[in-house]
């Protein structure tokens, strides 16, 4: 009798009918192709919403939100000031005032970049065989064309059970502190809020940037208005008054508005972040109330706060400067030789069952031939398939 | 049979088994520490004593990285004065551990793991989630008919 070559599927992998990623033809025919392609980085296959520039350096969010709009308007107030007060008040103050305004500029706008660009704390989503691994770990019972209910896995930080949530599109538990962007469908750790004047998440990377930036950008403001304040009080001096000084420097009543309209805002969340670092809170948290205890009478205090300022401003601030754990400048990992010899072999065996047509189709592994194709190209692509030579027939 | 492999032959002529994954244990906190319970699936093949030490020593290289202290502060209030810029040059605390722990683990995939057909991989290329560990088959692949 002629001897057909099957694939042995994994009987887990039967026993529920989830559709595995066992789709050994496309897998095989992707797997051809790309040992074609040049090496790819990782950051062109990234699945969220992010955009790169300068070859992976630079990562933003899909919407650029309004950080154009914020760039503008400090650079604007900020030239206006340098051009138009300066001079005045060097001639008749001190040259520290530009310098000071430096400065502050300086920092202003690098901690804004960084903020936009630096990659706040995404998280990569699980490879197909770990988000298998979890899957069954969870349920093996009941099929996955519905969503089942939320999961969740609990676990004690700090004398206190803290729920950890499974995420759907990442395809793993999060982690504590972690939570689930939309707006660039990515987990971010130690999530803070999605700021549209910065253009990007604030998370555990970047809350150092966006907090310097923030506290810094106060200080700016604050310095701006109190100068041109100055100018225009020094100018209104002997009785001319402050019309003929706003006529002299019309550019001072542009900056007056701007800041003051600003300076409440940016000092506010100054304020409102200083008590978060200082109580080792993110916005998240402090919205939705997670530990102060507002969902019933449980001891639920902050699991993460070392119950000290200065250690929580400390942790929060100047603790070491965690890796991007994306690495978008990575190549993607050219198929290992062994999957490819595995993989050319079920070609072959793939050929044989077509060309001689033995065994009826019930017998054969339900996924070999019915699945439909897949759409993504799956960059680490599980083989538990092996060419077994047993023949049920 | 040849029971011993190098790593190099491992991962070109083997084919893959199965993978094992050691989750995150996060009931001390935020810190990045691994279970060390002893996976069910590598009873037959590895010691269960080598394995902890080998994840205890992994753990206590992260519990490095993360240490919140006077260095680190030194280092935090450096970056801050010079609005972070000095991270564009200088590696941080945290990379050069991660370094460490890749030489770490490369070192004992080729004395310990690759001769008993396992290969460890290095968590940073899961994002600290998980240390996958792959179990490669020893008998040949493409018997023939």
């Amino acid at each position: 009798m002629k001897h057909c070559e099957y694939q042995q599927i994994d009987p887990q992998a039967l026993s529920t009918p989830t559709p595995t990623p066992t789709l050994p033809l496309q897998q095989a025919v992707v797997q051809e192709e790309k040992k074609g392609e040049t090496a790819r980085r990782k950051w062109e296959v990234f699945p969220g919403k992010n955009r790169f520039y300068c070859d992976g350096r630079i990562i933003v969010a899909q919407q650029s939100g309004v950080l154009p709009l914020t760039l503008g308007l400090i650079l604007v107030t900020t030239v206006l000031f340098f051009v138009f007060d300066c001079p005045f008040l060097l001639k008749h103050l001190t040259v520290f005032i530009p310098a000071i305004g430096g400065v502050l500029f300086v920092f202003v706008v690098i901690s804004l970049l960084q903020t936009s660009f630096t990659d706040p704390g995404i998280l990569p989503r699980a490879t197909p065989d770990e988000a298998a691994d979890i899957e069954k770990q969870i349920d093996n019972s009941g099929s996955s064309t519905y969503r089942p209910p939320p999961r969740t896995k609990e676990v004690m930080i700090n004398q206190q059970v803290v729920k950890l949530k499974y995420c759907f599109t990442c395809k793993m538990f999060r982690p504590p502190r972690t939570s689930h962007c939309s707006l660039c469908d990515n987990c971010v750790e130690r999530f803070d809020h999605h700021c549209p004047w910065v253009g990007n998440c604030v998370g555990k990377r970047n809350y150092r940037f966006f907090y310097t930036f923030i506290v810094s950008l106060s200080f700016l403001t604050v310095f701006i208005f109190g100068c041109v304040a100055t100018h225009l009080a020094l100018r209104a001096q002997g009785g001319r008054g402050l019309m003929f000084a706003l006529q002299e420097s019309p550019a001072s009543a542009v900056e007056l508005v701007i800041c003051f309209f600003s300076v409440w805002s940016i000092l506010g969340l100054s304020g409102f972040h200083t008590y978060l670092v200082a109580s080792n809170l993110t916005t998240n948290e402090d919205i939705k109330g997670s530990w102060s205890g507002k969902s019933g009478a449980e001891d639920t205090g902050n699991p993460y706060s070392y119950n000290n300022i200065i250690t929580n401003c400390c942790s929060v601030l100047c603790g070491p400067m965690p890796p991007s754990l994306i690495d978008r400048r990575g190549f993607m990992p050219v198929e290992e030789s062994s999957q490819t010899v595995a993989t050319e072999i079920e070609l072959a065996a793939k050929k044989e069952i077509n060309v001689v047509g033995g065994p009826t189709p019930s017998q054969l592994p339900p996924c070999a031939l019915q699945v439909p194709p897949s759409p993504i190209p799956l960059p680490a692509t599980p083989n538990h398939l092996q060419p077994d030579l047993q023949t049920p027939v | 049979m040849a029971e011993t492999h190098s790593l190099q032959e491992l991962q070109q002529q083997a084919a893959v088994a199965s993978k094992v994954y050691v989750q995150r244990d996060y009931n001390s906190g935020k810190i990045c520490k691994f279970q060390t319970k002893f996976p069910s699936e590598l009873e037959s093949r590895v010691d269960k004593q080598q394995f902890e030490e080998t994840m205890q020593t992994l753990n206590n290289l992260y519990a490095e990285a993360e240490k919140i202290g006077g260095k680190s502060y030194l280092e935090g209030c450096l970056a801050c004065m010079t609005a972070y810029t000095i991270f564009l040059c200088m590696e941080t605390h945290y990379e050069k551990v991660l370094k460490k722990i890749a030489r770490f683990v490369k070192e004992q995939n080729e004395k310990i793991y690759a001769p008993l057909g396992l290969l460890l991989t290095d968590p940073i290329e899961r994002g600290l989630r998980v240390v996958e560990i792959t179990i490669f088959e020893d008998r040949s692949i493409g018997s023939g008919r």
